[in-house]
């Protein structure tokens, strides 16, 4: 794992924050998530800062961060691709658009691919059932996406 | 506090109303199986997660079976610990535990040892009806510690013991479902953690997830190397523990069976590590002396309190956590560095051996040892002052794989001139012995008079921090002792806050000190096991002749021949060292 820098102006919003709870290590989920609105991420070393501020282990900060499914260790992509897998989405075959994704983007759920172009991630029912199985790809959504409108939905953002 | 009444197995029981079915049962006789619990009693350490359900039991009128460790009882609850509604889901929880869980025990280090096994044992499992993938990790070795979380039941004892007991905050519980273990931060290894060996995590931990770093192949290499000369230094804890090893009852002091077993295992010479101890109070002691009259003369240079180093758990957490305060501990090694040079620059030369062929082994209540010999700064061009260190375990192993029937060996002394001590050096093994030991030695040096009584009682105990003002000649000398790590954070944040009122502090990382040390035999939460051999270590005090270090004949001798004075030249070369900034993050890889 390399240093990474993190901008010294962000760091003084997410110390604001951290006082804004007291500094108090009740608050950690809530601090990760204003951390990750703040930063779009939870770099390790963003967690060690949160975890001096609130005065925890930075192993505990980790547990924290890799037991919710919604905090994330990667950057997100410039265009950020999560998949519903909700059961309406499920049941029209969700499963195999995310092995599509998976396998044009050559990623895992969670990752980014080496450019930084894209990031693939799950959600539960997003709340737009007629349309299953829905992709969002940013703020964008898809619906009725195939295994073999995959292509050209990546294709879109590619140039 | 209210009283209640219940019935447990068709036993009434009454007792106090916040207790748990766990605890009323055990009051009756009634031992309810348990896996994640555990409790160290009278010593402030419970973990009780209520995660594993193997404590289930039947209270009548509820639908859902109880884990009893977390269920408090009711007035007039009547519960059922063994029908067959509880033994069925009991035994269905352990299944299901063991589905995930390499069946391995031919050649895990914790067989016959392992709390997961007897648990197999005890209720009777005999096939494994649940066949599914198993998760798996990579191993992780550490200079003291073996990580094998694939036998990891995350019961979560280690967590508690790092994070509520010792504040280190190595270990915690990452990933979740199938995925999880328990892990330092960012899943690094635990050398890049600010792990400090201290092994308490090792010593609760029910299955053979956390191991020591087993050094007894390379012991017997070298006793089996007719080139070398084979030293053996023992810790003052190991002689109150190892019997237990071989059944013996807990606090049974087997100091003259435990150097017969050494000689039979082909040690050329059996030196005792409390001979260091002695030296350890003459050097920390006159250290304690000299900083004490240099301050009340008013130099301002001068930082007090005073805090012990002889041990390395505390050594490396406070390089650690408390990098500015690096001046504040004596600079005396602990007793394993100090005999280290001595046997090979002292001993050996006069003896003519090479240190090279030397081969210095120490037997130890304690993991953090294993680090602490394997520092640089305790090298001479990359030799080892101290080559192995084996815990009070790894030597009973040693001693049932020679054939040794250790109950029926002769009593046996230490060989001269390393292996002789006094009562003073016996002590370390306890928290507050240490402290004890320095006052004994400090006392006489200061006022010039004869200690009439040696024992400091204000100084004994078991409470986590104790206080206590000795009477110097009319000066009252403030005491501070902290046993757990957690216990010592306290004292140190007082004196990084300048609000210390004490002359001399003594910390010890384990709950206990060394008797409850990360290399003892498993004491499975047994505290009583503990007091025992506190009060072991105490009757070896009293039995010896001499119980003032500075007394001790051959320490006087190795001053006047070897070393001149405490404190001097050649002691400040061979016996005192320096502490190192651990503090910045050594989990980011730079
Ligand atoms: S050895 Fe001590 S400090 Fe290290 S992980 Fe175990 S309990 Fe924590
Ligand atoms: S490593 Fe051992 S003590 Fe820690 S959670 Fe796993 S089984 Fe329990
Ligand atoms: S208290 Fe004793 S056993 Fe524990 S780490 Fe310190 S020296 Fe080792
Ligand atoms: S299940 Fe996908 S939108 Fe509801
Ligand atoms: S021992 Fe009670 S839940 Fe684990």
């Amino acid at each position: 794992m390399a240093k990474i820098k993190l901008s010294e102006r962000k760091l003084q919003e997410l110390k604001e924050v951290c006082k804004s709870f007291n500094n108090d290590k009740g608050e950690l989920i809530n601090v990760l998530h204003k951390a990750q609105s703040i930063f779009g991420y939870l770099p390790a070393e963003l967690q060690e800062v949160i975890a001096k501020e609130l005065n925890v282990s930075v192993a505990h900060v980790y547990g924290v961060v890799t037991f919710y499914s919604f905090f994330t260790m990667t950057p997100k992509g410039q265009h950020p691709i999560s998949i519903c897998l909700g059961t309406a989405c499920y049941v029209r075959g969700a499963e195999k658009v995310l092995e599509e994704f998976r396998r044009v983007l050559k990623i895992q759920v969670g990752e980014t691919t080496a450019d930084g172009k894209f990031s693939l991630s799950c959600l539960r029912c997003v709340g737009a059932c007629g349309l299953a199985p829905v992709v969002l790809v940013g703020e964008k959504v898809y619906g009725r996406v195939s295994p073999d409108g995959v292509k050209d939905i990546v294709a879109e953002y590619n140039n | 506090m209210e009283m209640v009444k219940l019935t447990i197995d068709g036993k009434p029981v009454e007792v106090e109303n916040d207790t748990t079915i766990l605890k009323a049962a055990k009051t009756i006789g009634i031992d309810i199986p348990t896996l994640c619990y555990f409790q160290l009693k009278d010593m402030n350490i419970e973990n009780r997660p209520g995660g594993c359900r193997i404590c289930v039991v039947e209270v009548v009128g509820r639908r859902n079976l109880a884990p009893a460790c977390s269920t408090n009882v009711a007035k007039d609850m009547v519960v059922n610990t063994h029908s067959i509604r509880v033994l069925n889901a009991r035994r269905t929880v352990l299944e299901l535990i063991l589905s995930d869980h390499p069946a391995e025990c031919l050649t895990c280090a914790k067989s016959g040892y392992c709390e997961l096994q007897t648990m197999a044992q005890q209720l009777g499992v005999r096939e494994l009806p649940f066949q599914g993938a198993q998760s798996t990790y990579r191993k992780d070795t550490s200079p003291a510690i073996i990580r094998d979380v694939d036998k990891c039941i995350m019961c979560r004892r280690c967590e508690m013991m790092c994070n509520d007991v010792q504040t280190v905050g190595a270990l915690s519980a990452v990933n979740r479902g199938f995925m999880a273990v328990v892990a330092p931060a960012f899943e690094m290894n635990l050398e890049k953690s600010p792990c400090t060996y201290c092994g308490q995590c090792v010593s609760v931990c029910p299955t053979g997830a956390l191991t020591e770093v087993d050094h007894s192949r390379n012991v017997i290499n070298s006793l089996a190397d007719p080139t070398k000369t084979v030293v053996v230094q023992t810790a003052p804890a190991v002689r109150a523990a190892l019997g237990e090893e071989f059944g013996l009852a807990p606090g049974t002091l087997v100091t003259g069976k435990m150097v017969a077993a050494l000689r039979r295992l082909g040690f050329n010479y059996v030196f005792d590590t409390d001979f260091a101890a002695d030296l350890t109070i003459m050097e920390e002691g006159s250290e304690l002396l000299d900083r004490l009259t240099r301050y009340l003369k008013g130099d301002q240079s001068v930082k007090l309190p005073i805090l012990t180093s002889c041990c390395p758990g505390w050594v490396n957490f406070f390089e650690h956590n408390f990098p500015d305060l690096m001046d504040v501990p004596s600079t005396a090694k602990s007793p394993q560095q100090m005999f280290g040079p001595i046997a090979k620059e002292y001993f050996g030369k006069k003896l003519g051996i090479e240190r090279k062929n030397m081969i210095v082994v120490s037997i130890m209540p304690c993991l953090a040892k294993k680090y602490e010999c394997q520092r640089d700064e305790f090298k001479v061009n990359g030799d080892p002052d101290v080559n192995f260190s084996l815990s009070t375990r790894e030597l009973a192993h040693l001693i049932k794989l020679a054939n040794i029937d250790f109950n029926s060996l002769p009593d046996e002394d230490f060989d001269n001139p390393l292996g002789a001590s006094t009562g003073a050096a016996a002590i370390f093994a306890n928290t507050g012995g240490v402290i004890e030991a320095a006052c004994r030695t400090a006392y006489e040096l200061y006022t010039g008079k004869k200690l009439e009584k040696v024992e400091f009682d204000e100084l004994r105990g078991l409470e986590s921090i104790r206080h206590a003002t000795l009477d110097f000649n009319g000066l009252p000398i403030n005491i501070g002792i902290a046993h757990g790590l957690g216990n010592a954070r306290k004292l140190l944040e007082d004196v990084r806050a300048g609000k210390s009122q004490f002359h001399a502090i003594e910390i010890m990382a384990c709950p206990g000190g060394c008797i409850g040390g990360g290399g003892q035999p498993f004491h499975h939460g047994d505290s009583e096991i503990i007091k025992q051999r506190a009060a072991a270590i105490y009757r070896e005090d009293a039995g010896k002749p001499i119980r003032k270090s500075h007394e001790n004949p051959f320490i006087i001798e190795l001053y006047k021949e070897f070393l001149g004075k405490p404190l001097g030249e050649k002691s400040h070369h061979l016996l005192h060292t320096h502490y190192f900034d651990k503090s910045a993050g050594t989990f980011v890889d730079e």
